[in-house]
């Protein structure tokens, strides 16, 4: 059964078609990535999945379950999370702290005992910091956990945010240019973090990447945008040798 | 059905006002994405300009409107330069409550220096004329027309500044979009600066006009006017300039009509009403286009 | 193993200072030995904390500018005194329909206005405080221009010092908890908290109307100790007044805005004489505190035991570092 599927999904801004048919078909375990010359609409197709923007037409089913024009929250709890292309941590708060919200949607007491400071809070208390901090000691935070979000370096706050959505427990992961700004190095290191938290949380990965290397390397499947249209869609071997994906990159380097 | 007129008439020119006032909110807004609470209080200083200049000068009400438009353009200018620039990058809610700090130091300020007495202009500033139509069932008089003929002068210069003019031309860039302006070597702070100088000269201008109109000033004068004039800013969709006037217009008639029919009392909360349901059904305003935020 | 829990040593020390400030206060009061216009400002200063401290989940930690808190303070002020003055029912009685009524008027007002954003919103709750202020004017049953008059004063130090704690107390517990971050995390950024599965609308509306519900607490108390209301009472200014302590006490920081509403209650009775002067200091504080320190004066932290603990111990760190662990 597919975990995600886009039928038809359009979406326009003022007249300008951001997105247009966009028919996309995400099998359970997959690592799918969508990639496209800049303003192709590939974040707005991201924005339409999680419930940012309503589409205009089409539809989004996720788990067997339409999701379509639902709010973001609720694709939230249905299991998908995601991060931002600019990354958009909660910059006031400690790194622990951000993680402790993505567990908000299952929080274990009411808010009477957290007035009443009920013996449940303090159970569910402990319940959430001890998930966040596994979380953390996962992607490697630990020893951060009471820093402010703003003042990590850039590197750690990507790591951050990948944390923080991975705190909703999804089954549904969209990276949203996880390796933008980042040297070869970091980006290696990423490949390979993506790689290993798929296979230990049995995640579905959806990737938007401008670094064809990585996108290469990693994803099982590409979907190509081009003016909002999907032109292509296959394997890595087949998109690289794809004309009219040649054609769209013009100018930029394929593979 | 003369009643009718009658109110729409006198809802024409006090709608004249508040367009006035509405231009300054909508034009600083446009620019710098401010609602300029301290606007309405301008206007007031502006009313005091006017009023001294007649009493104590004993110029006629053409001149001290100079006067005011004057004064008051080179304190917006002074405001913005003090209060607002140093929060061009700060978040819009310290920039919003530094607004509403200005508008109340400049409340009482002038509490505090001139006492919070109402005053009225001297008598003989505008003699009172009045010109009947239809067996004396519909009364215009030279206040009204003065108003509006003053307010719509004013608007036809500011279309001419707004569309032919060189700054004119940098206010439409920087609206659009300031840090692209800003590559393009236009001045911005130039621009902002003459943005507020014309939008509080406006103000002055409607506030020697509501001294004339309702013949007395006083220091919370621009509170309530400055509120309704920012409700016919948003009722046009806020920095847009012609939905600012049609805005105006639309609060001054729809005032009239409540006083004129229903109760006084009710015509500050129906301004906020108005607002109010705007806001939550249309807030980009009549002449406004949707614009979602970006993710 | 992590294990939250109870801090019985940091709540027998509050319970113990608390209980001390309420009994020398209580003696001071029951000897007279406080005349009574050092007794109204403590009374005065007692209603700001709470107006302040309930202010502040909604602007402070949610990050949402009202600007019509004065407004769900005369609707518990006016919905206390009839049900009390003309109705013939107890205090408590009418203390509880006060905020209940507040409360129910924050959420009514609070789920349509809060899809508005920012400065719209702050425009909103100034019209609706506004609007509430003229239907009390146009309302002969609760005396119009000239107020409700005749209320018992019933309002006695220990219901205000009780009303007190329960505000911070309440405000605190739930600031301190997932339902807390929930609110923050609106404040930090809205489209991150809605996707990682906050219902953001919630949250407004949930800050919208406790803080409503306090401000119409501290309505009912200020209704029946001032013996009259009146719609002016509650215009503008006094949202503006409460905002005032909030800002500058720091967005987000219970105790900053306690310390703020205290400072300020002491210095605007230091210059009832002369109101104007008030008022010119309060806004060129207001402008200089936004230019210079936006975050307000302790920004987000919170003065607790670990500040006091770390001014003993480390004499050359930082007084107010972080917030408590």
């Amino acid at each position: 059964m597919a975990r995600l599927s886009t039928v038809n999904l359009c979406k326009s801004f003022g007249g300008l078609s951001a997105v247009l048919d966009f028919s996309m078909e995400i099998g359970d375990g997959e690592l799918i990535g969508l990639i496209g010359p800049n303003g192709a609409g590939k974040t707005t197709v991201f924005n339409l999945i999680t419930g940012v923007y309503r589409p205009d037409s089409g539809s989004i089913i996720f788990n067997g379950q339409n999701i379509t024009g639902k709010k973001p929250y609720y694709i939230c709890k249905q299991g998908i999370a995601r991060t931002f292309q600019n990354i958009r941590l909660f910059n006031g708060l400690s790194v622990i702290d951000n993680l402790k919200i993505s567990f908000h949607k299952d929080v274990p007491y009411q808010l009477v005992s957290a007035i009443l400071r009920l013996p449940s809070f303090y159970r569910g208390e402990s319940w959430i910091e001890e998930r966040a901090i596994q979380y953390l000691e996962i992607m490697n935070l630990a020893d951060k956990r009471e820093e402010l979000a703003s003042s990590l370096p850039y590197g750690e706050q990507r790591r951050l945010e990948i944390a923080r959505a991975l705190a909703t427990n999804p089954s549904l992961l969209i990276l949203d240019e996880p390796a933008a700004g980042m040297n070869p190095l970091e980006t290696q290191e990423l490949t390979n973090l993506i790689r290993k938290l798929k296979d230990n949380f049995n995640l579905t990965i959806l990737l938007i990447e401008h670094d064809m290397a990585l996108v290469m390397e990693l994803c099982e499947r590409i979907y190509v945008l081009d003016y909002g249209r999907a032109i292509a869609q296959g394997t890595p071997e087949e998109i690289r040798n794809n004309p009219r994906v040649i054609e769209a990159y013009l100018g930029e380097e394929v593979g | 059905m003369y009643e009718f007129f009658q109110q729409m008439l006198n809802g024409v020119s006090l709608g004249s006002i508040y367009a006035l006032i509405a231009l300054g909110y909508t034009m600083v807004y446009g620019i710098i994405n401010l609602i300029n609470f301290a606007h309405g209080d301008i206007m007031m200083v502006g009313a005091y300009v006017g009023f001294f200049s007649i009493a104590i000068l004993g110029v006629g009400v053409v001149p001290a409107m100079v006067f005011a438009m004057l004064a008051c353009a080179l304190l917006g200018v002074v405001i913005e330069k003090l209060a607002y620039k140093p929060l061009r990058n700060s978040t819009r809610i310290a920039a919003l409550i530094t607004a509403i700090g200005v508008s109340l130091f400049l409340e009482y300020a002038t509490i505090w220096l001139l006492t919070p007495q109402q005053r009225s202009f001297p008598i003989g500033t505008f003699p009172e004329k009045n010109y009947y139509f239809f067996d004396q069932q519909l009364v215009l008089t030279n206040k009204d027309l003065f108003v509006l003929v003053a307010a719509v002068a004013l608007m036809v210069l500011l279309q001419y500044i707004v569309k032919h003019t060189r700054i004119g031309k940098s206010m439409r860039a920087v609206s659009q979009d300031m840090e692209a302006a800003m590559l393009m070597g236009i001045n911005v702070d130039k621009t902002i600066s003459y943005t507020f100088a014309i939008g509080s000269a406006l103000a002055a201008a409607a506030g020697v006009m509501v001294g004339v109109y309702y013949n007395t000033i006083d220091p919370l004068m621009g509170i309530i006017p400055g509120l309704k004039a920012f409700v016919a800013a948003v009722i046009g969709g806020i920095g847009i300039i012609p939905g600012a006037m049609m805005g105006g217009f639309v609060m001054g008639i729809l005032e009239a009509l409540v006083s004129g029919y229903g109760s006084s009392l009710y015509r500050d909360a129906v301004a906020f009403a108005v607002l109010i349901l705007i806001l939550l059904f249309k807030p980009t305003g009549i002449f406004g286009k949707d614009t979602g935020e970006k993710v | 193993m992590v294990t939250k829990k109870l801090n019985w040593t940091h709540l027998t020390i509050s319970t113990v200072t608390l209980a001390v400030i309420f009994t020398v206060f209580q003696y001071l009061i029951a000897r007279q030995l406080i005349d009574v216009y050092y007794q109204i400002n403590l009374f005065m200063l007692g209603i700001n904390i709470i107006l302040a401290v309930s202010l502040n989940l909604i602007n402070g930690f949610t990050g949402q500018l009202s600007l019509g808190h004065a407004g769900f303070m005369s609707v518990g002020a006016y919905t206390a005194a009839v049900m009390t003055t003309k109705l013939g029912y107890s205090f408590a009685i009418g203390i509880g329909a006060g905020c209940l009524a507040a409360a129910l008027m924050g959420l009514l007002i609070g789920i349509p206005t809060l899809r508005l954003k920012g400065d719209y919103l702050a425009i909103a709750t100034l019209g609706f405080g506004e609007i509430v202020r003229v239907v009390f004017l146009n309302i002969e049953y609760v005396g119009g221009a000239s107020g409700l008059i005749g209320i018992p004063q019933l309002t006695t130090w220990t219901w205000l010092f009780v009303s007190v704690v329960v505000t911070v107390v309440v405000i605190q517990n739930i600031v301190n908890s997932s339902y807390g971050r929930a609110c923050i995390s609106v404040r930090e950024n809205e489209v991150a908290a809605e996707l990682m599965g906050v219902n953001t609308t919630k949250y407004k509306v949930l800050a919208f109307t406790v803080g409503a519900l306090f401000a119409g607490l501290a309505g009912g108390l200020y209704a029946h100790y001032f013996f009259i209301i009146q719609p002016g009472t509650f215009g503008f200014f006094r949202s503006f007044d409460i905002l005032v302590m909030v800002v500058l006490g720091g967005l987000g920081s219970t105790t900053g805005a306690i310390v703020a509403a205290a400072f300020l209650t002491v210095l605007s009775a230091g210059l009832q004489s002369f109101p104007e002067v008030r008022m010119v200091l309060y806004s060129v504080v207001l402008i200089i505190t936004m230019i210079y320190r936006p975050q307000g004066l302790m920004g987000n932290k919170e003065l607790s035991f670990r500040t006091f603990q770390r001014i003993r111990g480390d004499k050359n760190g930082p007084v107010v570092n972080r917030e408590p662990v």
